[in-house]
């Protein structure tokens, strides 16, 4: 038999396997969902109220945003990649580089920059994250402002010593002498997509929110991907700017073509609510919009969104004064419970509106394990249990 | 990605590759194109992508470090102060330069002393001396411009004395006054000046050093974009203990792929507080691992002034050439004191080996022989110069003692470029702590006492 008869009978053999049923144990969980599922069912990200299918509802949905700029239909990747375009071109001190960027990167946020913006600004380093932060805090120690990439949140811990003994202390033991390094941004695509394991799902956002220096940014969607990342380049401290990497391809709406920046350290509330307060930021809040939908139609009440954007400095006064008015409030987060973002809102929370209170804070977050490939459904919070602490809250 | 490698059999002509191992390689057609992969007939050598100039070899040996020699290391004049090579130039430099150099140096130790002793004292919390090592932070700075960036790991006070940095400036940071440019914020000897382009030590080793190399890159682009700017590098220096960091190995490698116009300097001096180099490395020191980088790499003896400065004068040089790249100086030396003054070196070596080495070779009273030979110097104005130094010395100490500390809001102030809304509730909790608890609580010694927060 020819090598090519050999090959083709081979390929013929592999197409019959891969095209016949398999014994529902061992279908591919996370492809599908319960059947007989109310709040557990996939996210329609095409018609998501938080993501804007017309500029009209973009336009009205956050205030911030710049008026009257026309508007194109973006995922997340392209939002952060118009993001990183507008700031390489509005100064030349910008520059973007990191592990595989000069392609593309290989989430495509950095696609076609470096043949637009120049190897010398836009290139591959080592691989080494402890030699990129490092590299990066230099670059923006002489006065330029770095994007410096870190493939996945899971890898930045080599880079650990270098964000939290140097970028976030550089301005404080410079003192007198003025020397700071804020032009740093570190981007790192972050959270769950089904099947990252251990290494491509964590969210490390509450290791960086204990350091004093560092400002810990993440979006929720391409249009507040876009504002706030231009927000963390223009800002004059260092940024951990995490994506969340199931939006890149999935979260698709209408994004201002122009240049615009959204606040740092100012929350947003998605929604207007009397009884219960969620505070959430990232992928999570898609989760929390369903179960707020299930819940305020079974319970009759209405539920206030709060989307921190900023996850350190946070907006203390705009979720204390939510919970103030309603009296409840539930954080969710993706990213384990212990120590997490949700225990230093809870505690503000309680220090801040303790009379107000009427039910426990409940954090709704990871559980205290690690993100075993088969178990993520069970870890990350689902509609089901923000639905639940809803339910709990009401009827404390 | 095609698979084309094919060969030439002589009995046969041009055969198939034997076994295919891919199906995407076929088919396999006998007009073969050569291409960057191809191997042509009794080629010596194939490009690997990943080692594109290595020949191949029919014999085994391993390489080993056994077979390579020692890396020289650089002198100009022997112990004595004596020039080594007669038939060399002399060194390049003005009598009134060298002896600058040479009161720096002695600055820098007598300095050393004064406060080693002062913080057995207990009059500042801290300090490390540069005692044998003062030839390499004073040699080499004298080869850069002013406009160069300087990264430093903790033990270069010559580098800040070579500089320009004031007695003034050296005691204002060592007891965390008012005048300290870090605040009173940093532990003593964690100098740093904007002014002379040196960015403030911090105590994690090794960091600085693939920041050195960004601040190269950074230096490199700038020049790119604006050529009426002087040429600038970084210096970048460490110990021979902190190359064993990752940091080392980040910073090298991503300075030689991108082209940086950095030097590092690493100063081996033999120990790393009590581990010597036998349990830091078995390689050939420092300066052998530059080669694996691709970064042209020199060793020089440290005590010596005159070889130190011409090497790191060509190291700047050579930064420079072709749009940059980085050059790697491994200067020898001994720590001739205490690693720190919360150390006592003589629990892990020999008090004889500390004291040959400070009596038979150290960059003071190198220099200060060959100044005397070239009859530029003697015992009276060695006294002289030693007792006008002190009294200078004790002078900014004293004054500096009695300033006060910083505003008590410098703690909270410089965090973010904005005091920020957790940070303003905080003072304002500190404050009420204070007004509560008066007795508590020495806030005079702060400038604007409880007020200056």
């Amino acid at each position: 038999m020819s090598v090519l008869a050999r090959f083709l009978r081979q390929r013929r053999k592999l197409r019959r396997l891969l095209e016949s049923p398999l014994p529902s144990a061992y279908q591919r969980p996370y492809s599908s969902h319960p059947p007989k599922a109310r709040l557990n069912v996939p996210q329609d990200y095409s018609s998501h109220p938080l993501l804007h299918q017309s500029s009209s509802s973009l336009y009205a949905s956050c205030p911030e945003l710049p008026r009257n700029s026309p508007t194109t239909r973006l995922n997340l990747f392209q939002s952060v990649n118009a993001a990183l375009s507008h700031a390489l071109q509005s100064s030349p001190t910008t520059l973007v580089f990191g592990e595989d960027v000069a392609f593309g990167g290989v989430f495509r946020c950095t696609s076609n920059l470096s043949t637009s913006f120049g190897s010398e600004r836009v290139f591959n380093t080592p691989l080494s994250e402890q030699g990129i932060v490092g590299f990066a805090i230099g670059c923006a120690a002489q006065g330029m402002r770095p994007i410096a990439e870190i493939q996945f949140a899971d890898y930045v811990y080599p880079a650990f010593d270098q964000l939290v003994n140097e970028a976030a202390k550089w301005r404080f033991r410079e003192g007198g002498t003025g020397g700071e390094i804020g032009g740093l941004v570190v981007r790192m695509p972050c959270g769950g997509v089904g099947h990252g394991a251990l290494y491509h799902s964590q969210s490390p956002e509450s290791l960086f929110t204990h350091v004093p220096g560092l400002r810990v940014v993440m979006p929720r969607s391409p249009s507040q991907a876009k504002g706030l990342l231009l927000a963390s380049i223009a800002c004059n401290d260092p940024v951990v700017f995490l994506e969340p990497k199931v939006l890149y391809r999935a979260a698709v709406e209408q994004v201002p073509t122009e240049a615009y920046e959204l606040p740092l350290s100012k929350a947003e509330i998605l929604k207007e609510g009397k009884d219960v307060t969620i505070i959430s930021y990232g992928h999570p809040l898609y989760t929390c919009s369903s179960a707020i939908a299930a819940a305020e139609k079974d319970f009759d009440i209405t539920v206030e969104l709060i989307d921190l954007r900023t996850l350190y400095p946070w907006d203390r006064p705009a979720v204390l004064e939510s919970v103030q008015k309603t009296g409840r409030a539930i954080v969710v987060h993706e990213s384990m419970v212990n120590a997490g973002v949700g225990a230093e809102v809870a505690a503000t929370i309680q220090e801040g509106a303790f009379l107000k209170l009427e039910a426990p804070i409940q954090r709704v977050a990871g559980w205290s394990t690690h993100m075993g490939l088969v178990y993520e459904k069970f870890n990350i919070p689902d509609v089901a249990r923000v639905y639940d602490a809803i339910r709990k809250a009401i009827d404390y | 990605m095609s698979f084309r490698t094919a060969q030439r059999n002589p009995q046969l002509g041009w055969s198939r590759c034997p076994r295919p191992r891919w199906p995407h390689a076929l088919p396999l057609r006998r007009s073969v194109r050569w291409s960057s992969i191809s191997q042509r007939p009794g080629s010596d050598h194939v490009h690997f992508p990943g080692a594109v100039n290595s020949k191949f070899t029919t014999k085994l040996s391993f390489e080993r470090p056994s077979t390579h020699a020692t890396i020289p290391t650089f002198r100009v004049m022997d112990s004595d102060g004596l020039i080594v090579d007669k038939d060399r130039d002399p060194p390049d430099v003005s009598d009134e330069e060298v002896l600058t150099w040479y009161k720096n140096m002695l600055t820098v130790s007598i300095m050393d002393l004064i406060m080693f002793d002062a913080q057995r004292q207990g009059r500042l919390s801290f300090y490390m001396v540069s005692a044998g090592e003062e030839g390499i932070a004073v040699g080499s700075a004298s080869a850069l411009t002013p406009d160069d960036v300087i990264f430093a790991q903790y033990r270069e006070t010559g580098v800040f004395q070579q500089r320009g940095f004031t007695l003034e400036d050296f005691m204002s940071q060592l007891f965390a006054n008012r005048k300290d440019a870090g605040k009173g914020r940093n532990m003593p000897v964690h100098y740093g000046s904007s002014k002379l382009n040196i960015h403030t030590i911090s105590s994690p080793l090794a960091t600085q050093i693939p920041q050195a190399s960004g601040a190269a890159y950074a230096l490199k682009l700038q020049a790119l974009t604006n050529p009426t700017l002087p040429p600038r590098i970084v210096a970048c220096y460490f110990g021979e203990g902190a190359a064993s960091e990752g940091d080392f190995h980040a910073a090298l490698n991503i300075a030689a792929t991108r082209a940086c116009p950095v030097v590092f300097v690493c100063r081996n001096n033999g120990y790393a507080i009590s581990t010597p180099t036998l349990e830091q490395y078995r390689g050939d020191g420092i300066a052998s691992r530059g080669v694996g980088y691709g970064i042209d790499t020199v060793r020089v003896d440290g005590n010596d002034v005159f070889a130190v400065r011409e090497v790191m004068g060509r190291a700047r040089a050579m930064a420079l050439e072709g749009g940059g790249r980085p050059v790697l100086v491994e200067a020898m030396s001994y720590r001739v004191s205490h690693h720190s003054t919360s150390d006592d070196s003589f629990a892990y070596r020999a008090k004889v080996e500390v004291e040959d080495w400070k009596r038979r070779d150290n960059p003071v009273t190198r220099l200060r022989k060959w100044m005397e030979g070239r009859g530029m110097w003697d015992a009276e104005r060695e006294g002289e110069a030693r007792r006008r130094i002190r009294g200078e010395v004790l002078g900014a100490f004293a004054r500096a003692e009695r300033e006060k500390r910083p505003r008590l809001r410098g703690m909270f102030e410089d965090v973010y470029e904005e005091v920020t809304e957790e940070a303003r509730g905080q003072m304002e909790e500190l404050r009420g702590v204070l007004e509560r608890y008066p007795e508590e609580y020495d806030v005079d010694e702060y400038e604007g006492g409880r007020d200056g927060l």
